[in-house]
This record gives C-alpha cells, sequence and structure tokens, in this order.
C-alpha cells in the first residue's frame, strides 16, 4: 500500500471552469494512467478521489472540477499550502493496445493527457458541453473535439482499441459501440482502499467495490 | 487496546493497517451472503458522514471457508462481527465460530430492518451457543442505552461495543432528494463524539463490564476522553477511510496526551470522569 504523504502546491491554474492543480510530487509514484489518489480537501472530514492528470518531472497535477464543497476547497488552495496525498490506488489502464484511441468526456478527460503520455500521443476524441468546458483540450493537443449537442461517440472511428472516462451515459454509450473498450468509472468514495465499500458498482452480475477492482473495467 | 470499527477496514485489502491494531473487528457477517443497499451508498456531512452500505458481506458459510483462514494468516486478534435478521441468525454464527478473540454482536445497524427480538433475548441465545467473549454493539439512538447495556449484561454479554451510527439523513442541495439511495444511512464522525462519550459514561456507570469506546475519535485526545467516561478499548472507525496511518498516529497522540497530565498507566483513567477528583491538569506531575 502506497504512503500518504503532505505535499505542497506548486500552482492552481484555471483552465476553462476547471482548475490544474499541481503538487510537488517528492517521492511518490505516479502510478499507472487510470490510477487515482485521495487529495485532502481543506476543511472537510473526507478526501476525495482523483485521476492523474499529468507527471511533469517532479510534479503530480489533477485536473479538477469545482462541483461540490470538496472540489471547490481543492480548486481554491494557494501556492505553498500543503495537503496530505495518498496513492496510487486502484487499476489504472492497460497499456498493451495496439490501436488505442483515447475517448473523453467533460472532466472526464482528466486521466487522459497521462494516459497519451504513455501510449506515445495516440488520437483522441473529446466532448464538452460548452466552448467554456471545451478549453480543457489544450490539455490534448491534436484531439478532436465535439461540443454538444454533438456527441463524442459520433466521433469514434472503427478498428480502435478504446480507452475511454467520462460521464456514465457516455460509457455506455462507447461500451455499447466498442465491446472491450476500456472504461474509466467513477463512484462516491470515502477511503479509495477498500475499507468503506462505498464506491461498490455491479461488475460481472455482482456488487465490487471500484477502488479495489477498478476504476479502469474492461467492457463486457 | 486499539480496535477498528467494524465495517471501517478490510484486514484483507490492507492487512498492514490491520497489524498496527491490537484486534482487528470484521464487518458484519449474516448467515446469507448479502450485497449491501443500492449506490450512493455514502455521503459527507458537515462534520461527519453517511452511510449505508446495508450489511454487504460474503455470508456465513463463505467467510469460514474463505475468509477467516485468510485473516488467520495475519496472525491479528479477531473480532467477528455477527448480525442477523432474528436471534437464531446470532445464535448459529456464534456456534460456528471458535479460536477468535471475541464475537461482537452488532444489535444495532441503522441500515437494516431489525430482528424482533431484543438486544438482551438474542444475547441470551448466543450466550447459550457460545463459550467465547460476547460483546453486545448497541446504538445510542435507545432512549436508556444504560438500561439496554444492563439488560445485555444479565443476559450474558460479557463487554459492550459503544456507539453504533446513528440514522440520518442528507438531501441534494440542487434537487432536494435525499443523497443515498436507501434515504437514510448511519451517521459517523467527529459530529458523533459527544453522543459517544455520554453512551459510555452511562453504560460504565450502569454495568461493570468492559466497554470498547467508539465514535468520532479522530486524535488521541478523543481517545482518551473515551477512557476517561469509561472505555477500556477503544476503536477506529470513519477516521481511518481519511487517514489510514490513524493507528500509530492516534495510539502516539493518546500516550502524549496522557503524559502531558501526568498519567502513568491509562488503566487510571479509565473512568476517570466518573470521580471527583481533583482535575487531573492540576496534579503533580510523577517524576520519570
Amino acid at each position: 500500500m502506497p504512503r500518504r504523504e503532505r505535499r505542497s502546491v506548486l500552482a492552481a491554474e484555471p483552465v476553462g471552469p476547471y482548475v490544474l492543480l499541481r503538487l510537488d510530487r517528492g517521492e511518490i509514484d505516479p502510478g499507472v494512467p487510470g490510477q487515482f489518489f485521495m487529495l485532502e480537501a481543506p476543511g472537510r472530514l473526507l478526501p476525495r478521489a482523483l485521476s492523474l492528470c499529468l507527471a511533469p518531472p517532479g510534479e503530480l497535477a489533477f485536473l479538477i472540477d469545482p462541483v461540490g464543497p470538496g472540489t471547490a476547497a481543492l480548486c481554491e488552495l494557494e501556492p505553498g499550502d500543503t495537503i496530505a496525498v495518498f496513492g496510487p490506488l486502484g487499476n489504472g489502464f492497460r497499456l498493451d493496445v495496439d490501436r488505442p484511441l483515447l475517448v473523453g468526456g467533460g472532466i472526464g478527460i482528466a486521466p487522459l493527457p497521462y494516459l497519451a503520455e504513455a501510449l506515445r500521443f495516440p488520437p483522441a476524441v473529446l466532448g464538452f458541453r460548452s466552448e467554456h468546458h471545451a478549453q480543457a483540450a489544450a490539455l490534448l493537443p491534436g484531439a478532436e473535439i465535439a461540443i454538444d449537442p454533438t456527441l463524442v461517440t459520433e466521433l469514434i472511428p472503427e478498428g480502435h482499441d478504446v480507452l475511454a472516462c467520462g460521464p456514465e451515459p457516455m460509457l455506455h454509450a462507447v461500451r455499447a459501440l466498442c465491446p472491450g473498450a476500456q472504461l474509466a468509472w467513477e463512484a462516491p468514495m470515502a477511503c479509495g482502499y477498500g475499507a468503506c465499500y462505498g464506491c461498490a458498482v455491479e461488475i460481472d452480475g455482482e456488487l465490487k467495490r471500484l477502488c479495489v477492482e477498478g476504476p479502469v473495467l474492461r467492457a463486457a | 487496546m486499539l480496535l477498528n470499527a467494524s465495517g471501517c477496514l478490510d484486514a484483507l485489502t490492507a492487512p498492514e493497517i490491520a497489524r498496527r491494531l491490537d484486534g482487528f473487528v470484521t464487518k458484519t457477517i449474516t448467515p446469507l451472503p448479502r450485497e449491501g443497499n443500492a449506490a450512493p451508498r455514502i455521503a459527507e456531512t458537515a462534520h461527519g458522514m453517511l452511510n449505508a452500505i446495508g450489511l454487504a458481506n460474503p455470508g456465513r458459510e463463505r467467510f469460514l471457508s474463505e475468509h477467516l483462514p485468510r485473516l488467520r494468516e495475519l496472525d491479528v486478534p479477531l473480532w467477528i462481527s455477527v448480525g442477523g435478521f432474528c436471534a437464531q441468525d446470532y445464535a448459529d454464527s456464534c456456534a460456528a465460530l471458535e479460536d477468535v478473540e471475541a464475537i461482537e454482536l452488532n444489535l444495532s445497524c441503522p441500515n437494516v430492518d431489525e430482528a424482533a427480538e431484543s438486544a438482551a433475548e438474542i444475547v441470551t441465545v448466543c450466550r447459550a451457543a457460545t463459550t467465547l467473549p460476547l460483546y453486545a454493539k448497541l446504538s445510542a439512538a435507545h432512549p436508556d442505552v444504560a438500561a439496554v447495556a444492563r439488560a445485555v449484561a444479565d443476559a450474558g454479554a460479557d463487554g459492550l461495543s459503544l456507539v453504533n451510527t446513528l440514522r440520518g439523513m442528507s438531501l441534494d442541495p440542487k434537487t432536494l432528494a435525499p443523497v443515498l439511495a436507501r434515504g437514510t444511512g448511519g451517521l459517523s464522525g467527529p459530529t458523533l463524539k459527544p453522543v459517544a462519550l455520554a453512551a459510555v459514561h452511562a453504560c460504565f456507570a450502569a454495568t461493570a463490564l468492559p466497554i470498547v469506546g467508539m465514535g468520532g475519535v479522530t486524535t488521541g485526545q478523543d481517545a482518551l476522553e473515551l477512557i476517561a467516561c469509561g472505555a477500556r478499548h477503544v476503536a477506529l472507525g470513519t477516521v481511518l477511510f481519511s487517514d489510514p496511518d490513524a493507528p500509530e498516529r492516534v495510539r502516539d497522540e493518546l500516550n502524549r496526551a496522557a503524559e502531558a497530565l501526568g498519567v502513568v498507566h491509562l488503566g487510571d483513567v479509565c473512568g476517570r470522569a466518573h470521580r471527583s477528583e481533583k482535575p487531573l491538569d492540576i496534579a503533580p506531575k510523577v517524576a520519570a
């Protein structure tokens, strides 16, 4: 199990409606793309689960959508602040794919920049609800973009090994189109290491803990 | 002795954390497998959290054949939490267990329908089914938890676990619908500590049973206060979710907090809140 460590905030940069939180990496292993970290949310009881967005030398960077009090507190961090960081946790994407295609929707693009780097920048298609949100596509240069009402699934060409992260309806649509796709799911999580049983989702007809079995699962 | 609260740690996925405790308490085992409640099952509140996991567990048979042998390999004293939907469910599980440190009877889960029998009736049939130490886990939602404690003591319980979570609800601010799929869940975390202190205080005064105190323990000071109310042992719950290093940290803080008050043996503090001696903070420091 990884160690939980306090790390310093290097920067919190706006990216459209999101914030890219850059932390001093220290000795923390950035892990496999699609794995996640539990980040202490200042003033909140529970940490927040966030997949790693980028791992430049000496840094861990997380793309955060301030949708609630915890993510908002993380977005308000300032350089020099410190937070507890616990990870990497869970199972990331398998990288042994022949013709990778990255598919992302909204804040679900978060793990894709780090994944793109590991896969030597394969093609990517991204969906956003507005031009403002689509500014985050700058994190994945060269990606094709769909903006609501166009759906990202309309941009998926045939014959690729799809690796996807996004809202649940998008993942269901991707699964229907691309059997065998690797999908990164999301669920409320209190602990991130199998203790709380809060993140149970149905996998192969059984409820299992997404933090232990996922968050990346293969579409069946 | 420092334990985990049932349902707040999986020793098989986090063995190194379980080994830092003086005993590992399992998630509640029921006779048949249970998937638990639908998602969402957890929600953060102002100073706590709600959970409505719903006693998800592999069932008694699979627990005994697959999980228990692996838990024994950890070489940590095992406390088995047992649940059910009638007294016989509890008794059958008690009878099936041997060579474990203790059995904790979960008589107070707020996320499932309760057994028809009273806590004391369940303890009575379990007492007849096992010679292992039986700890009754009670809820502070009962208007007179001390009376329940006396009743389970008379029925043959060897100890008390206090407290379980309290039923609560959280609404989504945008939809005004309950966040949890079940609607309600068990409230835990720092918000529960004063409730736990009061319950431990009342039950310590009402019975001579050893008490495992739990509810909102986040720091060593919290643990010390539970001990002062009468807890002989302390269990960590929600704090394990945010801080997997809590066992060592709380233990260190507890020792330092006791030392700062001139306490030599933690046992001397047990029940201290009941005695009208001069306050500890002006007691002379004991020379090292």
